[in-house]
């Protein structure tokens, strides 16, 4: 008893112009909506990849962010004793003490200051970070003013190019090197010798101690033992779990922001679509005065109605999430909240977001044209004809 | 003669305007056997049109037993009745009412969707209609790019495609030309000699109801006699 697929093609096919519209305003909103998704994705995604399940951090207790926290020598040292730590094949075990300060650097092409994070690291850094890959110059040398710089950085600020100078701490810093990592907020930070940069600052403290763990039941144990520890006011997590933390609040601000503003949008393009469909409903009553004659029942022309609305509504749906994949070309940078350094990241399309747009997408079709399918259907079929 | 295929006794009709009830059809009771080639005459607003609706089941009376082709119409519900129209009437209509956006082949096979059989089966049916009708060479036509004459035979093999019993035309050559206004009844006439089709059919038109077997005229809701 189904009215022919091929009805509701034909239709939209002949009214192209306003299905054209139509859809066109459906895909702006999916456009939105999917963009929204990506971004807090990558957002995620950069945060969350920054970290690696094998490693913990420690910091002092409250810190939000590395950029807060303080760790004396003393505390170092009991920390960098604890048997739980793994040990690369030459024996030297794999715990890094490093120092984060904020510097401002001016941003290429527009010369707009932003901050910019100085990690200073240890050689273990390195080993216990595997998706950190020099892909230009070489690393420093100790005792030198040399960085490496995350690809961002390079791309983004003034003197961040390999071979050229940044200033900061009284120095000026030969970029030797430029590594990526994988997309992960890595990428935005200056990385330097954390002996070096404690100098240049004359800062007698380090920000935390980031460590590989020999076991994966060693976390617990470390965990409960150092913060008993009299000595120690510390706070020990998984790395993955500390980054994902910092991600958390602003991909929820934008997930929020960005849903609301589409759900709004997306009344408007509910309204176009309704309008169009009743429009067609109204052209086409001699058409459903004759197909009720023929014997379709009601539900027949509903359901031609209804797929003649959620075909369009898909069109739409497919041609934003299209032009929102173009998106993954672009990166953008943003203030991570956590550490009021600048991060860059890219949007991430990711399966769940396509199916979700596709489900917005045909809700929008589905209550845009739900009352004009059940109007179409319920029309008597004296009445259709005498109408025409 | 042959058995009735239409029976109405003491068939009324009446629109509700408001409060206002308008009597359209009023005490009707007549009978048509089977193979006849009826044609329904009157003035506008005389009611031949809503006595067409109610035998093709498109329309309910407000009273009176209306039986057609061994069905009593009154006692179905909306959806028996449209399964009851989809078998038992072929619809012919003045301005054809074929879908725009299907191909003749398409708008002809489409009452057949409604039937069990498969697609190949459908094509082969529409086919035939087609054919039967003159238009075999223009089956993957849309129905702009017909003639109204025909379009008109187009919507005659969409009326017969399904070989139902009763054949019910509104006016069925009021936007034809004279010649193709001929064709199309000279159509109709061979659809009831040949095939024996039962076939009502509205007109104004006095050449068109030459062509019938028996003439009933309207005015104000019941027949008179000429």
């Amino acid at each position: 008893m189904i009215i022919p697929l091929n009805y509701s093609f034909r239709n939209l096919w002949t009214r192209r112009l306003t299905t054209f519209l139509t859809a066109g305003g459906i895909a702006l909103v999916i456009f939105v909506f999917s963009a929204v998704l990506m971004l807090a994705n990558g957002l995620e995604k950069t945060l969350v990849g920054t970290g690696s399940d094998k490693n913990a951090i420690v910091l002092r207790k409250g810190a939000q962010s590395e950029f807060m926290s303080m760790l004396d020598r003393n505390a170092i040292n009991i920390i960098q004793s604890q048997p739980e730590i793994a040990a690369d094949p030459e024996g030297k075990r794999l715990a890094a003490s490093e120092v984060v300060v904020l510097i401002n650097l001016p941003k290429r092409g527009t010369n707009k200051p932003s901050h910019v994070q100085i990690r200073g690291v240890a050689p273990e850094s390195l080993t216990m970070r595997p998706q950190v890959t020099l892909t230009a110059g070489r690393r420093w040398r100790e005792g030198l003013s040399e960085v490496i710089v995350g690809r961002e950085v390079a791309e983004r600020f003034q003197g961040g190019g390999l071979g050229e100078t940044i200033r900061f701490g009284m120095r000026d810093w030969t970029v030797v090197g430029v590594f990526e990592a994988e997309g992960a907020g890595f990428e935005s930070e200056i990385w330097v010798d954390a002996e070096q940069l404690v100098q240049a600052f004359r800062r007698p403290v380090f920000s935390s101690i980031t460590m590989q763990l020999s076991g994966a039941g060693d976390f617990a144990s470390l965990k409960s033992r150092l913060e008993a520890d009299p000595r120690l006011t510390v706070e020990v997590e998984r790395e993955k779990q500390f980054y994902a933390k910092q991600s958390e609040m602003m991909a929820t601000f934008i997930r929020v922001l960005g849903i609301f503003v589409t759900v709004i949008f997306s009344l408007g393009a509910m309204i176009g679509a309704m309008i169009t469909m009743y429009a067609s409903v109204a052209n086409r009553t001699t058409e459903i005065g004759t197909m009720r004659a023929l014997g379709f029942p009601r539900r027949s022309i509903l359901g031609a109605f209804l797929f003649e609305s959620l075909l369009l509504a898909a069109i739409g749906g497919g041609v934003g999430i299209l032009l929102a994949s173009f998106l993954q070309f672009f990166t953008v940078s943003t203030t991570n909240f956590a550490t009021f350094s600048e991060l860059a990241f890219r949007f991430i399309l990711s399966p769940s977001i396509v199916i979700e747009s596709l489900i917005f997408s045909l809700a929008m079709g589905f209550f845009g044209g739900f009352l004009p399918a059940v109007s179409a259907s319920r029309r008597k079929i004296v009445e259709a004809f005498r109408a025409s | 003669m042959a058995d009735p295929l239409i029976e109405l006794v003491d068939v009324s009709k009446s629109y509700r305007r408001d409060t206002l009830e308008i009597p359209v059809l009023q005490n009707i009771t007549m009978t048509v056997p089977e193979g006849e080639f009826l044609a329904l005459m009157g003035p506008s607003g005389s009611g031949k049109t809503t006595l067409l609706n109610l035998i093709a089941g498109i329309d309910r009376p407000t009273g009176g037993i209306l039986r057609v082709a061994g069905t009593e119409l009154g006692g179905l519900s909306e959806t028996e009745l449209a399964q009851w129209r989809s078998r038992t009437i072929g619809f012919i209509f003045q301005f054809y009412n074929l879908l725009p956006v299907l191909t003749a082949l398409e708008n002809v096979e489409l009452p057949l969707l409604l039937t069990p059989l498969s697609k190949h089966e459908r094509r082969e049916h529409a086919a035939v209609a087609l054919e039967l009708v003159g238009l075999a060479d223009r089956v993957h036509h849309y129905p702009k790019q017909l003639s109204g004459g025909q379009e008109q035979r187009v919507a005659i093999a969409r009326a017969i495609v399904t070989d139902p019993p009763l054949l019910v035309a509104d006016e069925p050559t009021g936007d034809l030309d004279r010649t193709s206004a001929q064709e199309i009844m000279n159509l109709l006439g061979r659809l009831n000699a040949e095939y024996g089709k039962t076939i009502v059919m509205v007109t104004h038109d006095p050449r068109a109801a030459e062509r019938a077997r028996k003439v009933i005229h309207l005015d104000k809701g019941a027949f008179v006699q000429m």
